[in-house]
């Protein structure tokens, strides 16, 4: 990292600085460097066949897919969450917005549990669902898919919920004295202005629900080519002493998460041009 | 519909209401507001709800008694002390480096300033498998530094040090990500001006910018302690899951539950539970502290 700076009078810099860079060496980079060091003890066939193994493309299949249709269900409800937040008053306003919280605090083995309790055949939920309708919740993909809604709606709530505060009536004021009707003020005024911060929360909601771990595995059931998710297969690597094979899939992740990491960095910068707020 | 709504709002009625719900241009129709609130709150009690409360409902199902009894177990004793342990080193840890990193990015400008906060920001977007991996072939018997530390008779996975390391990793970036907005936005007047008046760094820290952040840093401080009690992916690899000498409450939680002992699993999972609706009631008090602050000005 090239460092050149304009002049401060303030003190300070070569020490935080250094101290910033070492901890981040020692803690962060090096470690992961690592797992890049040690994939490349592979060569580009045995990765390739470890990485596209059946088994694999069966939980990549399963991570991204319900991953991505958790995002898209946590953009819709979280929308409508921050909104009611924001618009509206009920009772209990205060205590549904500091709830909204939970599934950062919680930790994850706790939710884990907590919704194959809910969703299992003799649960609250699943005597209703699996009982009436005979749709398996708990020990199938569609646990999988509960949990992953579960961890990322916090994402998706608070990164519109300051968006939607910061917006000035006098928007919508104009687009209803130019005639236009409250859908209408919605779609076309509202949205636009919030669609940079609804992407970013379903971006960094997905990007979390990929990489999860402890709330999926319990409600998950864990089938080999059904109910898996890729996290899973590098514990189940690692448990068998394969720590190259867990080390290409975990390859695989990181990439992924690298390109989630720059996208999300870009919509944030978008979304700050757009409601000119800081970035 | 009545005359009622050609009266004038009442200071009464407003209170009842956002502005949005009195201002013509914002308002929906009332049936579409109820419709909204109800779809949202259904969709919160089951989704965030439910879940909280089955914890403590599973919990005390077999009785008090077994509640007790699975939160004095020797076992549970040792995971809790263990979990004290990581989150007493991982989190002093990581506010020592927010304070720095944020001091760094928010005082000063340089080049690949913004390649520097991504990296902070990495720890949120590994899979905390990953950590628990990387961290196995670094200091695993097998990793770089196994051969060292099995001759100096050390071992950092499958024991403690291992397990404040994944802490440590996972909660990272969370005080440094709370306090680089804020005092960016505190800007450097103020810092500039003390130092020009004759004070030193720390002087102009501890008594200019300390004021100004301490809502943030407090917040940061409970969010990374609920994190480094909680984690458990990272944790889970490194740890090894020796009961009574490498579990933290979390891991005993899990191995409770395959044990398919579920009460004593979600005993101390409310234990857990609890930490959370108190990190949340902080979190709450000190946003709600912050904006008195904000109003005072």
């Amino acid at each position: 990292m090239a460092v050149t700076r304009s002049f401060s009078v303030l003190p300070g810099f070569n020490l935080t600085l250094g101290y910033t860079l070492l901890y981040l060496s020692i803690l962060v980079l090096i470690p992961l460097s690592a797992v890049f060091i040690k994939a490349s003890e592979f060569s580009m066939a045995e990765f390739w066949t470890v990485v596209t193994a059946d088994r694999v493309v069966a939980s990549y299949r399963l991570s991204f897919g319900s991953s991505l249709l958790a995002g898209l269900i946590n953009m819709a409800f979280g929308l409508m969450l921050a909104w009611v937040l924001v618009r509206y008053s009920f009772p209990g306003k205060k205590l549904v917005d500091a709830l909204i919280d939970l599934p950062f605090a919680l930790p994850t083995a706790v939710a884990g549990i907590a919704l194959t309790a809910l969703y299992a055949r003799n649960g609250w939920l699943g005597q209703i669902i699996e009982g009436y309708f005979g749709i398996r919740v708990a020990f199938a993909p569609l646990g999988v898919l509960i949990a992953l809604v579960f961890i990322g709606l916090p994402f998706v709530v608070r990164t519109v919920q300051p968006v939607l505060q910061d917006l000035d009536a006098e928007l919508e004021e104009a687009a209803a004295s130019l005639g236009a009707n409250r859908w209408q003020s919605f779609r076309y005024v509202v949205v636009p202005v919030l669609w940079p911060a609804l992407l970013t929360g379903f971006a960094l909601a997905f990007a979390r629900a990929v990489g999860e771990y402890g709330s999926v595995i319990f409600i998950a059931g864990n089938i080999p080519r059904v109910s898996e998710i890729t996290p899973l297969m590098i514990i189940t690597k690692l448990e068998q002493y394969d720590y190259t094979g867990a080390t290409a899939i975990a390859v695989v992740m990181l990439i992924f998460s690298f390109i989630m990491l720059l996208s999300i960095n870009g919509l944030q910068a978008w979304s700050a041009r757009r409601t000119g707020r800081a970035g | 519909m009545s005359s009622t709504l050609l009266l004038p709002v009442t200071g009464i009625a407003r209170g009842h209401q956002t502005s949005f719900e009195i201002n013509h241009a914002t308002r929906e129709p009332v049936w579409l507001r109820r419709m909204v609130v109800a779809i949202a709150l259904l969709f919160f009690g089951v989704f965030l709800l439910m879940p909280l409360i089955a914890v403590f409902v599973e919990a005390f199902r077999k009785g008090i008694g077994l509640y007790w009894q699975a939160l004095l177990d020797p076992d549970a004793l040792a995971a809790l002390r263990l979990t004290f342990i990581a989150a007493v080193i991982a989190v002093p840890l990581n506010l020592v480096f927010g304070v720095a990193a944020a001091w760094l990015i928010a005082k000063f400008d340089f080049r690949g300033k913004h390649l520097l906060i991504t990296f902070i920001d990495l720890p949120f977007s590994v899979s905390p498998v990953i950590v628990g991996l990387m961290y196995v072939l670094v200091f695993g018997v097998n990793g770089w530094f196994g051969g060292l530390l099995q001759s100096w008779d050390l071992k950092i996975i499958f024991a403690i040090p291992g397990i404040v390391l994944a802490t440590v990793f996972v909660t990272f970036p969370f005080i440094a990500r709370e306090l680089i907005p804020l005092m960016q936005a505190q800007g450097r007047e103020e810092e500039e001006a003390a130092i020009v008046l004759g004070a030193n760094g720390w002087q102009a820290f501890w008594h200019v910018t300390l004021p100004n952040v301490k809502w943030g840093l407090i917040y940061g401080v409970i969010l990374c302690n609920a994190r480094a009690m909680g984690e458990f992916g990272a944790v889970s690899v490194v740890s090894g899951h020796i009961r009574g000498l490498t579990n933290t409450l979390p891991l005993h939680v899990e191995i409770l539950y395959n044990e398919y002992n579920f009460s004593a699993a979600f005993a101390v999972a409310s234990l857990l539970a609890l930490l959370a609706l108190v990190t949340l009631s902080i979190k709450s008090w000190v946003e709600h502290r912050a904006q008195a602050a904000v109003g005072a000005h």
